[in-house]
């Protein structure tokens, strides 16, 4: 069966184009994209993508505005019916704005724009997203954000690691995240925000100066578990 | 009725401008300064009859982040003085 993924574009994303390119090249599959103020989403979708990028100028705080947007409250519909949803960069922000993951994202430590390829290590391997991977695994994926800094409260964080629901974790922490965290799942592992952009990771070894071909794994699981289901 | 909202980040939550600014202030040779906290400050013109339950919805569900952040709603005067 056809997989159906839709690539949701803020005024401001740009990422998008990167994310409809990354998922068709792992599933061969035309990815639909979807307009911000669009009131509904395609039926049938495997996944629904939030790409990276400055939606509506960063305005108030990041992701602030998009998380109000109307295809927002379809996307959130279709999460709590168990659609995945993957949000990279200004994405996860998008998701933690709305509700559909705990935390936040302040501004980095360091105060810089920080734009690099970092090491994370998989700390979640029973998500759609992380199933294919071995705990501990390091993956090499670039970062590029100003407000990637993961907050939440201590008993949120307990709470957290103690459903398993950190996905990733920074090996040499950027940007001041508490307890390293790069990427957070929701409670039924279905939603996943992630600081680092997979789909800038997705040329093979050899053009390692190009990111690496680590994100294309991620994107990889993603669709085995859906075939697999 | 214009209204005045500070939103300003929870004690205890770290503030990475805040900390620069009073970094900067230092190195300007101002002694004295304990702790810097940036917050914002939006005003809005609103309805005179909107009610406090409207504005403080405002707040939690857009103006302010309620994982990190606090609010204060004051009401001003036309002159932009508190009522």
């Amino acid at each position: 069966m056809a997989f159906r993924a839709a690539v949701i574009t803020f005024p401001g994303s740009n990422c998008d184009r990167d994310m409809a390119v990354a998922l068709e090249s792992v599933s061969g599959e035309a990815a639909i994209r979807v307009w911000h103020g669009d009131a509904d989403l395609p039926d049938q979708l495997d996944l629904i993508a939030l790409p990276g990028g400055f939606s509506y100028g960063d305005y108030l705080r990041s992701g602030a505005m998009a998380a109000k947007s109307p295809v927002l409250r379809a996307v959130v519909a279709a999460a709590e019916r168990g659609v995945p949803v993957l949000g990279v960069c200004n994405g996860f922000q998008v998701l933690t704005e709305s509700g559909l993951l705990p935390g936040a994202l302040m501004r980095n430590a360091g105060q810089r724009f920080v734009c690099k390829t970092v090491e994370l290590e998989v700390a979640n391997t029973t998500s759609p997203f992380t199933s294919g991977f071995a705990a501990g695994e390091r993956l090499r994926v670039p970062v590029a954000h100003h407000d990637g800094n993961y907050f939440a409260d201590e008993a949120t964080l307990d709470a957290l690691e103690a459903e398993n629901r950190i996905a990733f974790r920074y090996c040499d922490n950027p940007n001041g995240s508490r307890r390293d965290i790069a990427g957070v799942l929701s409670a039924n592992g279905r939603v996943l925000g992630m600081m680092p952009h997979p789909e800038r990771a997705m040329e093979p070894a050899a053009h390692a100066s190009l990111g690496g071909a680590d994100g294309r794994k991620i994107f990889e699981n993603v669709i085995a578990s859906l075939v697999d289901a | 009725m214009k209204v005045r909202i500070l939103v300003r980040l929870k004690p205890g939550v770290l503030d990475p401008q805040g900390r620069a600014v009073h970094h900067s202030l230092e190195s300007l040779g101002f002694d004295g300064v304990e702790d810097v906290r940036i917050g914002r400050m939006i005003e809005m013109q609103v309805a005179d009859d909107t009610s406090d339950e409207a504005l403080t919805r405002m707040c939690e569900q857009l103006l302010a982040n309620m994982v990190i952040e606090d609010f204060a709603i004051e009401k001003l005067t036309p002159s932009g003085e508190p009522a």
